[in-house]
């Protein structure tokens, strides 16, 4: 099964985090995106540019409206994703438990809806 | 103050433990039926819990659930799906155990229950769960967080688990001479697991975590208690206390990672390191060796450092050589192949290791590239040992023992 690991991280906290750490995190990232890729997991996966450069459209009563900011103003940000393969959930848990996000933030995991035709 | 409310409310968990488990054993032991009989106590239960840090654990704790659970019965809020079986329950404790309940203690069923939990019939990864659950009351939320598992399936599984019991008549009692060593293998396996599982969050940070530790430990104890005769239950308890002992000495002050070899042996718990060794030591006079009295061997050997100031490495080697050939799992492979390293050298260990590669079910485990990654910069053999800790660091999910791998991974380029 598809698998969809949605990574939410405090982004004010991570722009503040002293040189070293941040080179700390981006190499145990790439380790990361490494063993999901040896071991055949790995699908997509990217990391995002913060929420200052997101911008939020919407159309209603057919005018569109066009917004600077995230879709929704949270405690922690969506920052990045991969999209993985993984046998059952349990095994997606694993991954999921893994990724160096889980222990600086949160890792939403979504099943992936297959179209099945 | 903080700390007499800690005490108070540790006693009372224990003791609302204790007699949660046995009434539910006793309850299922009667019926077969543990749902139900975890229905007529959950409430109750949830109430010691409460109840019993401010107000000191009663005198008779397990008549005080019983009382508590009855007098629940006619709330409205029990009136759930599952409450008709509560209910029987509940009648059958209003009969049977008034009689006897008031002046004697409930027999321990705990045991027999224990052994239907690990019942051969009952899928093995959904063992030591239910035991969790059924003899000390942990919600399936709790449970799924340490095994790692969605709360919602381990709430399905548990279910499952428990009607299998029931439909397929899982018999509440301790397996005859003949089977009982395979069958209490698979109940000391269960207890193993969750203390495996609280020991892998060594800070302490999770508390839910570091709780299993104790709780298997606790459980381990229970067992012995129950079985003081045989020897694998004493090993499997003086393991787990060798191990225990070690839990200040696995991180340094600033929250790194220290490996065992490395670890300051006078933060070691010395009160557990003797009961572990006392443990052992009566084991080994049954004159029946088995793969839990090896692993504490093992620990005994590591534990004896803070005597002699080394490590008998080969002593190591030769407890991992019987291990392999009673009980061999590709962890047992690799700490072998770690103790054969510092035996006989890198090159022999790095030997034992590549045997096992062709194994896959080491692509996506840790242990296994770490320790290649330390063998192979021993040999220096930069560009192999940089990928294997990379291969190793991608596969760790404790933040500690991450950064203690890209450490070492640094230091290789110069």
């Amino acid at each position: 099964m598809r698998y969809m690991l949605l990574i939410y991280v405090n982004e004010a906290a991570m722009a503040a985090a002293p040189t070293d750490k941040t080179y700390e995190i981006s190499a145990a990232y790439g380790a990361y995106t490494e063993a999901l890729k040896k071991s055949g997991a790995w699908l997509a996966g990217d990391r995002l540019k913060p929420t200052q450069a997101a911008t939020s459209v919407r159309m209603a009563n057919g005018k569109t409206n066009v917004l600077d900011g995230p879709y929704a103003d949270t405690k922690e940000q969506l920052a990045g994703f991969y999209m993985i393969e993984a046998e059952d959930a349990d095994a997606a848990i694993a991954w999921a438990a893994r990724c160096p996000a889980a222990s600086a933030g949160t890792v939403e995991l979504r099943p992936i809806w297959e179209q099945t035709m | 103050m903080e700390n007499g409310q800690e005490i108070a409310r540790a006693a009372a968990e224990v003791a609302a433990r204790q007699s949660y488990g046995k009434l539910v054993a006793w309850l299922a032991a009667r019926t077969r039926d543990v749902a139900g009989a975890e229905d007529a106590l959950a409430d109750a239960f949830a109430a010691a819990l409460e109840r019993w840090p401010r107000t000191g654990v009663p005198k008779k704790p397990e008549a005080w659930l019983l009382a508590v659970a009855r007098r629940r019965r006619v709330d409205a809020v029990r009136r759930r799906l599952t409450s008709e079986a509560g209910r029987e329950h509940l009648k059958l404790i209003a009969e049977e155990a008034e009689a006897h309940m008031t002046d004697e203690d409930l027999p321990d069923e705990r045991l027999r229950l224990m052994f239907v939990c690990a019942h051969p019939a009952i899928e093995s990864s959904v063992r030591s769960p239910l035991i969790l659950q059924t003899v000390l009351g942990f919600d399936a939320a709790t449970i799924a967080s340490a095994f790692l598992v969605s709360p919602a399936t381990m709430g399905q599984r548990l279910v499952r688990a428990k009607s299998r019991i029931r439909e397929t008549g899982i018999p509440f009692r301790v397996p005859e001479r003949a089977e009982l060593g395979e069958r209490l293998d698979a109940v000391l396996e269960a207890i193993y697991a969750a203390f495996a599982e609280g020991w892998s969050d060594p800070a302490g940070t999770e508390t839910r975590r570091r709780n299993l530790a104790t709780e298997g430990i606790w459980l381990g104890r229970l067992v012995v208690s129950l079985m003081p005769d045989e020897p694998e239950t004493l090993g499997l308890l003086s393991l787990m206390l060798f191990a225990e002992a070690r839990r200040a000495a696995r991180r340094d002050a600033a929250g790194d990672y220290v490996p065992l070899a490395e670890q300051d042996y006078t933060l070691w718990d010395r009160a557990l390191v003797d009961e572990a060794e006392a443990l052992l030591g009566r084991a080994a006079t049954m004159g029946v060796i088995g793969r839990y009295q090896l692993e504490a061997a093992v620990q005994s050997a590591h534990a004896a450092r803070r005597l002699t100031g080394r490590t008998d490495w080969v002593a190591i080697r030769e407890l991992y050589d019987a291990l392999l050939s009673i009980a061999g799992s590709p962890v047992v492979a690799i700490n072998r192949a770690v103790a054969i390293a510092e035996a006989e050298g890198a090159v022999a260990g790095l030997a034992a290791l590549y045997v096992l590669g062709d194994d896959n079910r080491l692509d996506d485990y840790q242990p296994y590239w770490a320790a290649c990654a330390g063998l192979l910069a021993r040999l220096g053999q930069v560009p192999q040992a940089t990928e294997a800790y990379d291969r190793a660091i991608g596969l760790e999910r404790d933040p500690a023992v991450r950064r203690f791998l890209q450490g070492k991974r640094a230091v290789l380029r110069n």
